[in-house]
């Protein structure tokens, strides 16, 4: 499974898609901090996401933290209400910027 | 639950019979599981629920049936086999089984050490995020020791749940807890059942918490699965032996005079 990055506006798109699982999450992880380190803004879309599990999570927590480290930008975006599920457990709905699309992202 | 059609069976259990030594102890038991679904297994002391438990765990062999968890025979694997199986499955046992010389952290973590080769910070932040989750952010670094009974539950469940197990099971979570701690354990399970997609086999006598948080319940008594059944089903049921469970009455059983004396003489 790949994660495709591309450029829209200010941010770096990093989109996850199918099963983000203990094999898959390494890989996100990689790529979201890659790009947080190389100073760009990111949205994680997650619009393609089947179902993401704790070390999902844990690799956004991870991102979101950098971010707010480099005073960058970090949201979610195409959260499904199976993934919001899981980030409402440990109330995380509260803590990340999470928007339907990107464009309200762009446009804010 | 979804439609009979769609129904995914996770645990199969077809005829099992088991021993310890020449007793025998459960007397050709079945029961399905479905995907998504919370079964609670309900009898009293001496009624096989616990053996049935740990025969689902795959830490005894039956004498004779079978056991299928997520669609593998575990009576039939080998030891590899049976680690791949134990990646999809958490248990959090009636009195916790915490590790005393380790912290709350590091035994929440244990699983993910055991089975993933995650990034230390990933493994770390799920640990912190499933403590987050049972309502112990910040006890970590306390020692088992240190936590109060409904904690100690608690982070049993955390350890239980860090991997998000396909299949979890729960021996008498809200046994030794007090009212209110019992509610909010029997509502994080219905949380976590929702959010994770967890199916979930919950053993326990307490009546309340069998009504809230089972899709079924499976009652056995002596050995026997007496109904497998919805909560209304099995709370209307007629049959004797259960009534007396839910009503809480002693066994009334008939007395085999012969049998008794020998049991207490110890002559044959």
């Amino acid at each position: 499974m790949e994660c495709s990055t591309r450029q829209e506006g200010k941010f770096m798109i990093v989109t996850l898609a199918g099963e983000v699982d203990l094999h898959y999450s390494p890989e996100a992880r990689k790529q979201i901090l890659a790009q947080l380190n190389d100073k760009n803004h990111v949205l994680v879309d997650l619009s393609g996401v089947e179902y993401i599990d704790s070390s999902g999570i844990a690799s956004l927590v991870e991102g979101f933290q950098l971010a707010r480290s480099k005073q960058l930008e970090f949201g979610l975006v195409g959260v499904s209400e199976a993934a919001r599920q899981v980030l409402e457990l440990a109330r995380l709905d509260k803590v990340f910027q999470i928007k339907a699309t990107i464009a309200e992202f762009i446009d804010h | 639950m979804t439609d009979n059609a769609e129904k995914i069976p996770v645990v199969e259990v077809e005829n099992l019979v088991t021993h310890y030594g020449d007793r025998m102890i459960l007397k050709g038991v079945s029961l399905k599981i479905y995907q998504g679904e919370i079964i609670v297994i309900m009898g009293g002391s001496g009624s096989g629920k616990s053996t049935l438990l740990r025969h689902l765990l795959g830490l005894h062999k039956p004498t004779s049936g079978c056991i299928r968890l997520l669609g593998k025979d575990i009576t039939k694997l080998n030891n590899q086999e049976m680690y791949e199986i134990r990646r999809h499955m958490g248990v959090a046992f009636q009195g916790g089984a915490l590790f005393g010389s380790m912290t709350v952290g590091e035994n929440v973590m244990l699983p993910l050490r055991e089975h993933t080769d995650l990034d230390e910070q990933t493994m770390q932040i799920m640990t912190r995020l499933k403590l987050e989750v049972v309502n112990l952010a910040g006890f970590e670094n306390l020692m088992p020791s240190e936590l109060s009974g409904g904690m100690i539950k608690r982070a049993a469940l955390a350890r239980a749940v860090v991997m998000d197990p396909k299949l979890l099971f729960f021996d008498e979570p809200s046994a030794g807890l007090d009212p209110v701690a019992a509610v909010e354990l029997d509502e994080l399970i219905l949380k976590l059942r929702s959010a994770l997609k967890m199916s979930m086999v919950v053993v326990t006598h307490e009546l309340d918490s069998a009504f809230k948080i089972a899709d079924r319940i499976t009652v056995l008594d002596q050995g026997d699965i007496l109904m497998t059944d919805t909560v209304e089903n099995v709370r209307n049921s007629d049959n004797q032996r259960i009534q007396s469970l839910l009503n809480r009455m002693p066994r009334d059983d008939a007395v085999d005079t012969d049998e008794y004396l020998r049991r207490l003489t110890g002559y044959n």
